[in-house]
């Protein structure tokens, strides 16, 4: 009876959990004072420095151990999986595993919306998180609309999906349309307003997209012709990445926008939103983005308020107008800021899987890595192919893992 | 900045407005999940969510009392007369006797049929049904009207989700599951990272420098590369799937964010305050539990609440550790995929049962929102 | 009867030393001032006395026990540090009581102690108060008190008048100097930057400088037999003016003479062999007068004059490249910049250092 009431049970988990940790990080430290080096005695001093030599790790013990098990252990346990086939007894299979993973379309397919989801929602969570920040900074009601628009970090993944599909949420023609999407779509009938909000407006949004992004690709690509420039070895493949994934983004906004006027919008046809190809994974995205432009705005909203106000004044007496104060004065200062929730938010997205699994579970092109390996993992019941994928997510985490620590060094020394 | 002279105020509406607009439009998803739960589904499937908010104009048809029982002579014609209401009243803005033309008349006109027939009919819903024996007989006379419907509200679908409803719709089991999941995992690694906080900020060891950056690292590893060595492992010790298994997975996943959460707040506690206390005579423990963990509150309310949401809102681990074939250890989050799955168009189980999920962590936002901030900027690595 | 002794202590953070040699002996009762320049290592020797850091070469005994491997908490010690470190989530009566509690000693015991402190210290009626609802100096008396409620046979205090202001610090001082009027058994250790400090409250004080220990006596034996210039320069205000001299003379009067014709008899002993070397020749700025008789020690260009009102202070430019000096002279004296006028001291205020520094009284 009482191990059939949760309630009850967790109770005495709390109790029993708690107390344990305190019991053992209470009587450990008796034991070592009281029983291995007592404090008294001929060798009282030599005790005593002795105790506190062995103390710091009594502290640590259990969190290294959760620590080692639980996260360091399974990085190398999924790597050797990857390399063994569970339904020949966990043979070693040397790269099997990768290569058939390589020879799957939804791989590919899951990596492609990857790279989308990496590039569109930390950038858009991150210039929304600024503009929101620096809109509120100087109002009186800024803190209440911060808070609201924080809000969503509080909301499940999960909770989120149920309340975008409802916006999404398509009727029978006949039927009035209860998502708000298909609703507002319905009032446009292919006049004037519709090819303004509808072509005119996605298009210039569009073209300044392709142009930040060529302008990003070109300061990177530069340093590869240019003279004078830092041509160490390491920074030549960032460079060459950067300007290829810059490339292949033109191109897809290109290929969007010709698009975009050649093709015959549906106008007055209710649309199942997340079932159109290519366009779903921006339908998904937008879940993410409307929960992370909360937290970038709370740091980014920190970071402007840690500008000091003399510089803002000066640049004032200099006389620049509020827009280059933002992009010349503010912008420069905090750019750490906004690197920091840069790949902060690329984090969460590579571990991106409730969103996905709820509203569409890969279907419709929509698949992510993080939902392909748990469709391997539980539904194919393909560990290796599993493990494979897993390690995949790792190799992008990776280079920030690197960088997080190398900053953390620095910051310490 | 608005006492500087000679400012433009048409940029400070402009401000005013777009913050206006972004907020709405941020809050609007949310809104429209937690009027939907109000409503019936009925309601729900026949028109938006936003319509709910205002009064809405209804055609109804009613029928007129049957004439063969209710029917009073007066000379040589008869009378119906009677509400047509039998609930609750509406306001008739117009109405009619033909499907072709609802909206023929006036409240308070009278509707002329063929052969002196006639129907009156009053805003309060009363009407005068005259006509001579043949006329009135059979079926009562079809009224159609067009009335103004008050925004409606029902808490019958919180009712189903929370106290009876079937096994599948009734969230109460979920709701104490979730809840036995998040509080452990909530408070049994705050007290593990506390301790070794402590020991990384303020003892002496050699090696502490690696340790620290050892957890540094650990902060972004992604937690679906635990999943199969420790499902494995947890199977294979016993444990399998269940309470036990994800308490610890949730410990140990929020293990590297405590640790250093904790560690950089207490680092920066004043030195000469644990110093004074090892000279007061103070052991290491002693100055934990009396000076640090009183000192580092906001420091661990902070964690506290990432720990609450993100153990409250999980659905991995949860799928991965908790939840067995028998499903009696389902969670919330859980429960409203599922949902999603085979009552994908019923919106007020899935609104409601949505927003019982949401509205604790929403709750414990609000009320905490000071603290989350604050772990916010300590936490991303700098 | 020898309160604390350090013998040949020394403190080294791997290869860096920054402590070297220190031997002290401190009567009961004293109150020692370790003064020096910022990074001299005072804080540090502190620190060791009071075992907040560990002692890396010779040996610490207070009571003629030897402590080097005693903890803060058992060595009899309390300290008072220069940010207070008041607990701040406890109230100003669980501050002064923690360390009795953690000492587990009774109520009644714990209460009496904390009372006759804040009575002594005028805090009865902020007992129930929490630290940052005090002022500054409420706070510092806190502290205080909470070393007082231990009744430790060291007192250290560690700077801790630096976070008060300018008023507020006298006030403090002499409140300190009062303490230790009542409980004269009590030794205090005490360490300053601010030789102002030192000199009213030490009965001792210890010149630090770069790891060693310059001169170990009573303020005004420091001010009137400096041990050697770095001690001659560090106490007083304005410093002391050094001036390169030459040897003329020897014996029990000494005969210098300066480069640009000034002259003086010391009576300081000297050696033969100090014949026709290079010493400076140390005059305090207030000793300074001026003189129209040939009779002189130096003469020198004005240009700069402070006119204080109770003094005046000039700034005469440096000759030859030599150093620059100062004369203090009480009073209001109308003299204009630019001029140049001779100046000259009583011989009994004039100190001899030879070519490294140390003082010829102490060769």
């Amino acid at each position: 009876m009482f191990a059939d009431n949760p309630a009850l049970l967790g109770l005495a988990t709390i109790v029993i959990g708690v107390g344990a940790c305190l019991g053992y990080f209470f009587f450990s430290n008796v034991v070592l004072d009281k029983i291995i080096f007592p404090a008294s005695g001929p060798n009282a001093g030599r005790n005593i420095n002795r105790a506190n030599m062995v103390r710091p790790w009594l502290f640590l013990f259990p969190a290294l151990f959760a620590l080692l098990l639980y996260l360091a252990y399974p990085v190398f346990e999924t790597l050797r999986l990857s390399l063994t086939d569970r339904d020949q007894g966990g043979a070693f299979v040397g790269f099997a595993n990768y290569s058939q993973m390589m020879a799957e379309p939804k791989f590919w397919e899951a990596v492609r919306n990857n790279m989308l989801w990496l590039i569109v929602v930390p950038a858009v969570s991150t210039a929304f998180g600024l503009l929101v920040a620096q809109l509120t900074d100087r109002i009186r009601w800024g803190n209440l609309a911060k808070s609201l628009i924080f809000m969503p970090m509080a909301i499940s993944f999960v909770g989120a999906s149920v309340i975008f599909k409802l916006i999404y949420d398509t009727r029978p023609e006949d039927q009035n349309q209860i998502g708000i999407l298909n609703a507002v779509w319905l009032k446009f009938d292919g006049g004037i307003g519709s090819v303004l909000m509808l072509q005119v407006l996605p298009s210039m949004l569009l073209i300044g997209f392709i142009v930040i992004v060529a302008s990003v690709a070109w300061s990177f690509a530069r340093g590869i012709i240019a003279k004078g420039e830092d041509k160490s070895v390491w920074l030549l493949p960032l460079r060459l990445l950067v300007a290829g994934g810059a490339l292949w983004l033109i191109w897809v906004s290109v290929g969007s926008l010709i698009g975009l006027w050649i093709g015959e919008l549906p106008y007055g046809e209710a649309q199942t939103w997340l079932t159109v190809p290519m366009w779903n994974n921006f339908f998904l995205m937008v879940v993410l983005i409307w929960i992370q432009t909360g937290f970038a705005m709370v740091i980014l909203s920190a970071a402007l308020r840690g500008i000091p106000e003399e510089t803002v004044e000066a640049a004032i007496i200099d006389g620049a107008n509020p827009f280059q104060i933002f992009f010349k004065i503010k912008v420069p200062q905090i750019m750490g800021t906004i690197v920091v929730v840069w790949t902060t938010i690329t984090l969460t997205v590579l571990k991106v899987f409730d969103i996905v699994f709820a509203m569409t579970n890969g279907q419709w092109e929509t698949q992510v890595l993080a939902n392909y390996m748990y469709d391997k993992l539980f539904r194919a019941n393909d560990w290796g192919v599993g493990s494979a994928s897993a390690i995949v997510i790792m190799l992008l985490v990776t280079p920030i893992l690197v960088w997080n620590v190398y900053n953390a060094r620095k910051e310490m020394r | 900045m608005a006492t500087i002279a000679g400012k433009k105020s048409g940029l400070v509406w402009a401000v005013h407005i777009s913050v206006v607009f972004l907020v709405l439009l941020w809050l609007f998803p949310t809104i429209g999940l937690f009027v939907s739960s109000f409503r019936t589904a009925d309601q729900i499937s026949s028109s938006g969510w936003w319509a709910a908010l205002f009064e809405s104009e209804q055609n109804e048809v009613y029928r007129a009392a049957d004439p063969d029982d209710n029917r009073v002579a007066d000379g040589d014609m008869f009378v119906v007369t009677g509400n047509i209401f039998e609930g609750e009243p509406r306001e008739i803005r117009a109405w009619g006797i033909s499907s072709r033309n609802v909206s023929a008349f006036q409240p308070g006109e009278t509707a002329e049929m063929k052969d002196g027939e006639n129907v009156t009919l009053d805003a309060d819903g009363n009407y005068v049904w005259r006509g001579n024996d043949k006329q009135l007989s059979g079926r009562g006379q079809r009224i159609f009207i067009t009335a103004t419907v008050p925004p409606e509200f029902t808490f019958d679908n919180y009712r189903t989700i929370l106290f009876s409803g079937s096994g599948q719709d009734n969230m109460a089991k979920a709701f104490f599951n979730t809840l036995t999941v998040t509080i452990p995992a909530t408070i049994i690694p705050i007290v593990v990272a506390a301790f070794a906080a402590y020991a990384l900020a303020w003892m002496e060891f050699p090696g502490r420098a690696l340790l620290i950056a050892a957890v540094v690292g650990l902060l972004v590893v992604p937690l679906q590369l635990a999943l199969i060595p420790l499902l494995r492992l947890h199977l294979g010790i016993g444990i399998g799937k269940g309470y036990l298994g994800v308490w610890l997975a949730h410990t140990a996943f929020g293990m590297p964010l405590a640790v250093y959460l904790l560690r950089n707040y207490m680092v920066g506690l004043p030195r000469d305050i644990i110093e004074n206390a090892k000279v007061d005579g103070a052991t290491d423990f002693q100055i934990f539990t009396r000076i640090i963990l009183p000192l580092s509150f906001p420091a661990l309310a902070s964690f506290a609440i990432f720990q609450f949401l993100w153990t409250w809102n999980d659905l991995l681990v949860a799928k991965v550790f908790l939840i067995d074939a028998t499903g009696s250890t389902t969670v919330m989050t859980n429960q409203i995929v599922e949902l999603l799955g085979t009552r994908g168009g019923n919106w007020e189980i899935l609104a409601t049962a949505a927003f019982v999920s949401i509205a604790v962590p929403l709750a414990v936002f609000f009320a905490m929102q000071r603290y989350l901030v604050r772990g916010l900027l300590a936490g991303s690595v700098k | 009867m020898t309160s604390l002794s350090l013998k040949d202590v020394s403190k080294s953070y791997g290869e860096v030393e920054v402590l070297r040699n220190i031997d002290l002996e401190i009567e009961q009762g004293e109150l020692i001032v370790f003064v020096g320049p910022s990074g001299c290592g005072k804080s540090t020797l502190l620190r060791m006395i009071a075992g907040l850091e560990k002692i890396t070469g010779g040996t610490l005994e207070i009571d003629d026990v030897v402590v080097n491997d005693v903890p803060p908490a058992q060595r009899g010690i309390a300290m008072v540090f220069q940010s207070y470190a008041l607990y701040p989530h406890m109230t100003v009566y669980d501050n002064m009581a923690f360390a009795l509690r953690l000492a587990h000693k009774s109520k009644e015991e714990i209460d009496t102690a904390v009372k006759s402190a804040a009575e002594t210290l005028q805090l009865t009626q902020y007992l129930d108060r929490l630290p940052k609802a005090l002022s500054g100096g409420q706070r510092q008396r806190v502290a205080i008190g909470r070393s007082i409620v231990r009744d430790p046979k060291v007192f250290l205090f560690d700077e801790p008048l630096s976070n008060l202001d300018a008023a507020l610090r006298v006030a403090t001082r002499i409140e300190i100097a009062q303490l230790k009027e009542s409980m004269p058994e009590s030794t205090m250790i005490y360490v300053t930057h601010d030789q102002v400090e030192a000199m009213t409250l030490a009965s001792r004080i210890v010149v630090l400088h770069g790891g060693n220990v310059e001169q170990f006596g009573a303020p005004l034996d420091l001010y009137e037999r400096p041990a050697n210039t770095f001690v001659a320069q560090f106490i007083g205000s304005p410093a002391m003016n050094l001036i390169t001299a030459e040897v003329t003379a020897t014996g029990n009067v000494t005969s210098v003479k300066m480069a640009d014709g000034g002259h003086a008899d010391v009576p300081i002993a000297s050696r033969d062999g100090d014949i026709a070397d290079a010493v400076k020749l140390g005059v305090r700025p207030e000793d300074l007068t001026v003189t129209d008789s040939d009779d002189y020690l130096v003469s020198a260009e004005v240009e700069i004059v402070e006119a204080l009102g109770e003094t005046t202070v000039l700034y005469f430019k440096s000759q030859n490249g030599g150093e620059a000096l100062i004369a203090k002279l009480p009073g209001i004296h109308k003299i204009d910049k630019g001029t140049t006028i001779r100046l000259t001291a009583v011989p009994e205020k004039l100190h001899l250092f030879d070519s490294e520094g140390r003082s010829f009284l102490y060769r």
